[in-house]
């Protein structure tokens, strides 16, 4: 377990905070910055039923099997990344809290064959919502995000948004018109896929909130 | 541009993916043996069908696994997609020559 110490967002020098926009419920599309998630990456054998009560006892979630899922308790989420790999979420939580998630499940894994990495500090995750949420990641991402095709809430995907690699993870159907996305990406892509997103929505109209 | 299935995540964009070459190419068991022109041959040269063509791809922005494709480099139609380490199944492909 490492120390504590200050951790800064990719995206701090943009000033986002000073940036909100004061009628967000105008724009079509609402951007904001989920600060610092704790990610804990797993590797293992979901046939296994030992790794399967092992996450359970320690997360409170079992990991989905079927590709492209999300299986979440409301506090912690597992998002499916491969046929044994997947990518345990927790946003809101204190600075600790991926330490304490990676200890807890290596307690709980025990001698099985599997693997937790502290991930936390390499993801930006940048929230995307509103009635154009669609229409903006489309445009540079490859997926078909309909819900007929992409599953709707609950479902997340790996790919690319303008030749950064991307996790994007549905967090609210739009079934309203207003669908919500979670975009997770790495720390060198984060000010880039920013500044491309703010330009790529600037033509429904964009507003800068706080998710 | 393609669209390829892969094994674990579903049809995808070829974007998300990296081409790794011809598949089922074995690294010689002694290599120390080999003179240079049977080196070269398993370092350099590699089949260019007009057909069927046997390859590995990479899906590098999804799962990140590997796994192999049949494909036909005439009309690009993929026409298996089979795990690494398997033979590839019984094909019928179209013949050019």
């Amino acid at each position: 377990m490492i120390d504590s110490y200050l951790r800064q967002s990719a995206l701090d020098h943009l000033g986002l905070a000073g940036r909100t926009s004061e009628e967000p419920e105008k724009a079509a599309v609402r951007l904001g910055e989920k600060l610092l998630p704790a990610a804990v990456n797993l590797r293992g054998d979901v046939a296994d039923p030992a790794f399967v009560a092992a996450l359970r006892e320690a997360l409170g979630v079992e990991p989905p099997s079927a590709p492209n899922t999300v299986a979440t308790n409301g506090e912690v989420a597992l998002l499916w990344l491969g046929p044994d790999e997947w990518l345990a979420l927790q946003h809101g939580a204190a600075p600790e809290a991926e330490a304490q998630m990676a200890a807890k499940l290596r307690d709980a894994l025990g001698d099985l064959h599997a693997a937790t990495t502290e991930v936390g500090e390499q993801y930006v995750c940048i929230h995307l919502a509103g009635p154009k949420a669609r229409e903006v990641i489309e445009k540079g991402c490859p997926l078909d995000l309909h819900p007929r095709a992409f599953g709707g809430v609950g479902h997340c995907a790996q790919s690319h948004l303008s030749k950064a690699t991307i996790l994007l993870h549905q967090v609210s159907p739009g079934e309203d018109g207003e669908p919500a996305f979670d975009l997770y990406t790495r720390r060198s892509f984060a000010d880039y896929l920013w500044r491309w997103l703010e330009d790529a929505a600037g033509e429904y109209g964009v507003a800068i909130v706080a998710p | 541009m393609l669209q390829i299935t892969c094994p674990h995540c579903g049809a995808r964009a070829e974007s998300e993916f990296h081409n790794g070459g011809e598949a089922h190419i074995e690294r010689p068991k002694d290599p120390a043996a080999l003179t240079d022109a049977e080196w070269a041959e398993f370092v350099f040269l590699r089949d260019n069908p007009k057909g069927l063509l046997l390859e590995r791809w990479n899906h590098t922005q999804g799962c990140r696994r590997w796994f192999n494709v049949a494909r036909d480099t005439v009309t690009y139609e993929i026409l298996a997609v089979y795990p690494m380490g398997s033979q590839p199944p019984a094909l019928d492909p179209r013949r050019y020559v």
